[in-house]
């Protein structure tokens, strides 16, 4: 019989259809819930009975907007328990591809979903009437973002050349070469965008988070490290599960995520920032600093400032790889499959993404787990909403929604869709 | 001066990963001409304005698994002069589709803990289960370039061309070395709808049908190619069940495989 409390159980689900429910009672809030309707579509269920190289291809399914985060999180899970590590040149390609990924989805989210909320646009198509260059100038550092995926993935939706060990097929040194020069020029617009999103006004609302986010030695962090805290926490990834748990709550087909001990926490690039600032290039750490930042940001709106300074990190870091890079022999290391159990973690652009397998000796997946982070940042939002809304009681029904939204996307939960199909209601009683 | 009214383009999302309609945000050389030739008056992925119906054109994306969406589809129909679904979810159920060959309750219980709060269909169905389609762009994801091809199509009146047949073609065409005749590699090129460009035999791998069947398939024959050499039956299995499972020819072929 399968136990109801199987560990593997919550579903990987993440944009969709979401609606925003508060209820206010003698002008306090009384309850405040962000629903996710996206139907359910069981990956854990139907990862079961596949082998352990289909998992990176299937799970970068679960969304469209950022395959690699998927697809590194599985490889990563699958050699940490078939005990291989991938080293070198294939390693640097692997953060190169991310790095193509962070600048996409960022772009994406800074430029199109994001900024409009600050300008008072419903769309970077209306934007663009009024600043047609600032558009031009998203769209190009979304391009070149798409382009590093395309080259090393094949193409920039649901990438095919990733695989357990490695990729199937490597770039030459000119291939990448070419691609150098438009990076320089990313490079300055990401520049000009950390300064651009600095002169917007930002509500004055901070909170005492726990940010949570992987910590490496010496990397801002994509696909290695600790998990670590601004609150002590300071584990390997094997102990997430001892760690964290996940809630099923009636008002949402997505899971929330907690730490057991202490409840709600927060990621993805403000967690990033935060607890890895002194891993940035100088030229990123100038430009936030240059941009009134400090190294310690709590005040979530400020997201899309940070997010502008983890693009300029990731075209730094990109020209770092490509200057670095010399072809390696083999596109990928010899894989043995054994029963196991294998943990991956890595930075999606959106925060921590956790994938769980195990593996029978034939290298067939008998469980899966995936925790995305938007599951993890769901019950932040949800707190984000209950200490906003007092403070701006009284603002107009109209403008109010519209915070609230941003509120929201300040997490870019994935896409944002989900906020971007949400619905108010408001009860007054 | 007249101002000609702007064709009004709805994007509409079911079961699915974003990944379709986000194409439409990748054409980034492309989109701004789009917007200035159509009005896009839904599309809740990229814009908080919404216009409302009827619309000259309907992309679809994602699949068929509640019994809501069984009923916003068929509204979306009557609001739709023509419904083009974008993607291998909306075209064949997409790989949450491998739910058809098992039993769903087994699959809620694996994922939630809480099976009532769950509200799901036993199947998850193509758009064309539902209602009439007037055009189905495949590929998961599909690819942008088709994307652009099929609206300007629809929007001058004329046929999309998207030819039907094979990735084969796509690799001839570009000069990659087919992959099960010089390296052994499964492949499943001759049975698959073109549009990608042949992306994975390019990458040294097999294709692996994201683009569902091509017209007139012999999956038989390519599984009995498979099977002289030394692919394993389940394997067989495993190859048809992916993105593209419950589109009849690879629903048959991978049932033809499994004990």
């Amino acid at each position: 019989m399968k136990s109801k409390r199987i560990k593997v159980n919550y579903l990987a689900r993440v944009e969709g259809e979401g609606a925003l429910y508060i209820k206010f009672k003698n002008g306090s809030v009384r309850d405040v819930k962000f629903k996710i309707f996206e139907p359910p579509r069981f990956f854990e269920a139907f990862l079961r009975g596949r082998t352990y190289n289909e998992a990176s291809d299937i799970t970068a399914r679960i969304c469209g907007i950022c395959p690699i985060a998927y697809q590194m999180s599985a490889v990563h899970a699958m050699e940490n328990g078939f005990g291989i590590t991938v080293n070198g040149q294939l390693r640097a390609l692997r953060r190169l591809i991310y790095c193509g990924e962070w600048i996409e989805s960022h772009a994406l989210h800074i430029y199109m979903l994001h900024a409009p909320d600050f300008l008072g646009y419903p769309d970077a198509i209306h934007m663009a009437k009024d600043y047609p260059e600032i558009v031009r100038r998203g769209l190009q550092l979304k391009k070149v973002g798409n382009e590093i995926v395309s080259l090393l993935g094949g193409r920039e939706i649901h990438p095919i050349n990733v695989q357990v060990g490695g990729f199937y097929k490597v770039p030459a040194r000119n291939e990448l070469e070419e691609i150098k020069e438009k990076l320089k020029q990313a490079r300055d617009d990401a520049l000009e965008t950390v300064r651009w999103t600095a002169k917007f006004s930002f509500p004055d609302f901070e909170r005492d988070y726990e940010f949570v986010s992987l910590r490496h030695p010496d990397e801002y962090p994509f696909n290695e490290g600790r998990l670590a805290s601004n609150k002590g926490l300071n584990i390997s990834i094997q102990d997430y599960d001892n760690t964290f748990t996940e809630e099923h709550v009636p008002h949402s087909n997505a899971l929330h995520s907690v730490h057991k001990e202490r409840g709600a926490y927060f990621v993805g690039p403000l967690a990033r920032y935060n607890l890895n600032f002194d891993r940035l290039t100088p030229l990123a750490q100038d430009a936030a600093r240059s941009a009134g930042l400090l190294p310690q940001c709590h005040n979530p709106f400020q997201s899309i400032i940070v997010r502008s300074v983890e693009v300029l990190y990731a075209c730094d870091e990109a020209l770092r790889i490509i200057d670095q890079y010399e072809k390696p022999e083999m596109p990928s290391v010899c894989v043995e499959p054994r029963e196991m159990t294998g943990y991956g973690c890595t930075e999606a652009p959106r925060g921590i993404l956790y994938h769980r397998y195990r593996v029978d000796g034939e290298g067939v997946i008998m469980d899966a787990k995936i925790v995305p982070p938007t599951a993890q940042n769901q019950k932040t939002i949800e707190n984000d909403l209950w200490h906003f809304i007092p403070k701006n009681i009284d603002t107009p029904e109209e403008k109010l929604t519209l915070q609230c939204e941003q509120a929201i996307r300040n997490y870019d939960p994935c896409i944002s869709c989900a906020t971007h199909f949400l619905k108010l209601h408001i009860d007054r009683e | 001066m007249t101002t000609i009214k702007k064709p009004k383009l709805a994007v509409w999302k079911f079961a699915s990963c974003d990944g379709c309609q986000l194409s439409l945000l990748d054409c980034e050389d492309e989109l701004l001409t789009v917007a200035s030739k159509i009005d896009i008056a839904n599309f809740l992925e990229a814009s908080r304005r919404v216009v409302k119906g009827p619309y000259d054109i309907s992309l679809v994306e994602g699949s068929i698994t509640t019994p809501h969406d069984q009923k916003r589809i068929r509204q979306i129909r009557k609001k739709s002069k023509y419904l083009v679904t974008i993607g291998a979810c909306a075209t064949a159920g997409g790989i949450q589709a491998l739910r058809n060959f098992r039993n769903v309750d087994d699959f809620i219980s694996i994922v939630y803990a809480n099976p009532q709060y769950i509200e799901t269909l036993e199947t998850s169905t193509p758009i064309s289960s539902h209602v009439h389609v007037d055009f189905e762009l495949r590929g998961c994801p599909i690819n942008k370039q088709q994307l652009i091809e099929v609206l300007s199509a629809f929007l001058f009146g004329r046929k999309p061309n998207i030819p039907p047949h094979s990735v084969c073609i796509e690799c001839k065409r570009r000069g990659t070395v087919c992959v099960m005749v010089a390296n052994g590699t499964p492949c499943l090129g001759p049975v698959t709808h073109a549009g990608c460009n042949a992306i994975c035999p390019s990458y040294c791998r097999g294709c692996y049908g994201c683009y569902g069947p091509k017209e007139t398939p012999n999956t038989t024959s390519l599984s009995t190619w498979f099977s002289e050499q030394g692919v394993k039956k389940e394997d067989i299995v495993r190859s048809f069940r992916t993105f593209n499972a419950y589109a009849e020819a690879f629903r048959k072929e991978s049932i033809a495989h499994e004990e």
